[in-house]
């Protein structure tokens, strides 16, 4: 392996610097792709983890009533968890309250709260992204594209808005937000982190925008729409995907972070970070594990097998580091 | 080089006014003051109105504005309206914690970092490299605030060795040598934890740096004069791999002192973090707007001293 790392690079050498970037970022086929996860157990196991949690909360997401579930019952508050017997699931199934993994402090089901908290956290890691690429790949491709002027305004405003402390801004805009719901939780945590983006799609545009395709394209008069979003898009597509599932997981954990801190969702929407700020009591820390130990291991398993499918279509996309 | 510095730290001034006025009109924003939750229902409301006409804050914004700056640029950022002290003497203190905690983790991160990417990089492909791997994946993806969740419950109350909260023990008495002792002793832990969360690049990095220098003519060289294959990697490999290792010095910086919200509040910590977080929920924007406000200053400089250093470092690398 480690010579045929060498041949490339003496290939890479002999055909200069610049075109070192063609031989490591070819583009990226789904069959790399299966070979790469087939190759390594881990992101294959990964994946799957990933899949069960998605299908399970989304299924009992649809299930559950979340009013119903986030039902205050004071008079069991830190109810311990009951003994598990398989049966139970299907009565949680059927909307029962089962106590599996006990109650919180105003007696809620902690079980089927982790379920919909889990989806929340799902659903606004996807909205979150799917904002902060759009804003910074289009702002990213632009400046990449037509460089110049153009691209020393936008990053300009790009490298403002990354040396913000992002963590305290939001966190002052939380503070300052008359009423807090998951679409302006959402639009808050999503102007100030979509930097990333266009750096990474500004500065593979830049190279890109100089090829002889492109020139060729402009000679022919197609529309310059049509030229950055039909032609260079798509050289940029294996590079944008790696870069939104790191994001994502970057994003479930600001929004669970936010929200353990008590900055982030309503205390009447089921969240993983609130059911773990729960810990920040040392009683409940010590002796109530159950409220926030599921949480915390969720959040964990998670970002973990999130990180290692992002690593894995990492690898895909750069033949230098393929292991299939 | 230095032209360079100069024309960075100038283009820093528009970026910290805009900073400062956006941090300034937001705080203003925020609902409640002060005196909302300190003052007991019996005041009569006039005596509030004239506390806060006294204070100013019922100008318009942009003439507070015009006076804080000026206020600030003699040094004075104001007075905390909750603890009733300058703003400068209450960050004073807490950023000294929070200094003190910023130099045990950076000292955990290289003490982990350093063996684990040198070895790891030295031996690739064995079983130690695979748990470097491994190790380096979890302490990537892991959320700063699960991981000190978790290392409080396990290490402070499963297994009881360390403080679970705290940076000082209030019981002892200042300056004594159990005292100092004391305040290390509760560094650890918090030290520990930050110390893990940055080690994930520069692991990575210094790995893929030797694994890249294995192969380089100046290795094949020096394995060919004889010199014993320890002393390769210890002298030759080793100081060319910490070269990249150089641009973390300025997030270092920044990170020193600005301390981590989430492990001080996990860990009862009187640092910057924690006292922006009181801040906050005390509506005592003086601290809250300086806060913020050098955070950012700290993370532009910090920029500034990850470039300078690359290019001190790496005579290749030069910034204009």
């Amino acid at each position: 392996m480690d010579r045929n790392d060498d041949k490339l690079k003496k290939t890479a050498v002999i055909e200069g610097a610049s075109e070192s970037e063609e031989l490591s970022a070819p583009p990226m086929g789904f069959k790399v792709i299966v070979r790469e996860f087939l190759k390594d157990r881990v992101a294959m196991i990964a994946l799957i983890i990933l899949v069960l949690i998605l299908l399970t909360t989304l299924v009992w997401s649809l299930r559950l009533d979340a009013n119903a579930v986030m039902q205050v019952d004071i008079l069991r508050n830190f109810e311990k968890p009951v003994e598990f017997e398989w049966g139970l699931i299907a009565d949680a199934w059927n909307g029962e309250k089962t106590l599996i993994f006990g109650a919180d402090d105003y007696g809620r089901d902690v079980f089927t709260q982790l379920l919909l908290a889990a989806w929340n956290s799902i659903i606004i890691a996807v909205a979150v992204t799917s904002i902060i690429a759009t804003i910074g790949i289009s702002l990213g491709l632009i400046a990449g594209y037509y460089g110049g002027k153009v691209d020393n305004a936008i990053m300009r405003v790009t490298d403002f808005v990354m040396t913000l402390p992002t963590t305290m801004i939001i966190i002052v805009f939380m503070v300052v937000v008359p009423k807090v719901t998951i679409p302006s939780f959402v639009f808050i945590m999503s102007v100030f982190s979509w930097t990333g983006y266009c750096r990474v799609v500004r500065s593979k545009s830049l190279s890109e925008s100089s090829r002889d395709y492109i020139s060729a394209s402009k000679t022919m008069g197609t529309p310059t729409w049509k030229i950055i979003l039909l032609e260079m898009l798509p050289n940029l597509s294996s590079l944008i995907m790696v870069q939104l599932i790191l994001s994502y997981a970057g994003n479930i954990g600001l929004e669970t972070g936010l929200t353990f801190l008590g900055y982030g969702l309503p205390e009447q929407i089921p969240s993983l970070g609130r059911l773990v700020s729960s810990a920040t009591t040392p009683y409940n820390m010590e002796f109530r594990t159950w409220v926030w130990l599921p949480a915390s291991t969720l959040i964990l398993v998670l970002m973990l097998s999130i990180n290692y499918v992002g690593q894995a279509l990492k690898r895909a996309s750069d033949a230098k580091q393929r292991l299939g | 080089m230095w032209k360079t510095v100069l024309r960075r730290l100038l283009t820093m001034i528009p970026q910290i006014i805009l900073l400062s006025i956006i941090v300034f009109v937001v705080a203003q924003n925020m609902p409640g003051d002060p005196f909302t939750g300190m003052i007991d229902p019996n005041v009569d409301p006039a005596q509030i109105e004239a506390l806060r006409e006294a204070a100013g804050w019922n100008d318009p914004v942009p003439v507070q504005y015009v006076r804080w700056v000026g206020n600030v640029l003699q040094g004075d950022f104001g007075r905390s309206y909750a603890q009733q002290v300058p703003v400068t003497t209450l960050i004073g203190g807490r950023a000294a914690n929070s200094l003190r905690l910023g130099i045990v983790s950076t000292f955990f991160t290289y003490l982990i970092a350093l063996p684990f990417g040198m070895f790891a990089g030295r031996f690739n492909n064995s079983w130690f490299d695979k748990f470097v791997m491994i190790y380096n994946y979890i302490s990537y993806a892991i959320p700063t605030f699960v991981l000190a969740l978790l290392m409080v419950f396990i290490f402070g109350y499963r297994l009881g060795w360390f403080p679970t909260f705290g940076s000082k023990n209030v019981t002892m008495t200042a300056g004594t040598a159990e005292y100092y002792w004391d305040m290390f002793y509760r560094l650890l832990l918090p030290g520990f934890t930050g110390g893990i969360l940055g080690t994930a690049s520069t692991t990575q990095t210094l790995r893929s740096e030797v694994i890249d220098a294995k192969t380089q003519d100046y290795v094949r060289t020096a394995r060919s004069k004889g010199v014993p294959e320890g002393k390769i990697y210890a002298k030759h490999i080793f100081r060319n791999a910490l070269l990249p290792i150089a641009s973390s010095f300025g997030f270092i910086f920044s990170s020193l002192l600005s301390g981590s919200v989430f492990i001080e509040q996990i860990f009862a910590f009187n640092g910057m973090g924690d006292l922006f977080i009181t801040s906050i929920n005390g509506r005592d924007y003086s601290v809250v707007i300086t806060l913020t406000l050098l955070y950012g200053i700290l993370a532009i400089i910090g920029s500034l001293i990850s470039d300078i250093a690359l290019s001190l470092a790496d005579p290749r690398i030069r910034i204009d």
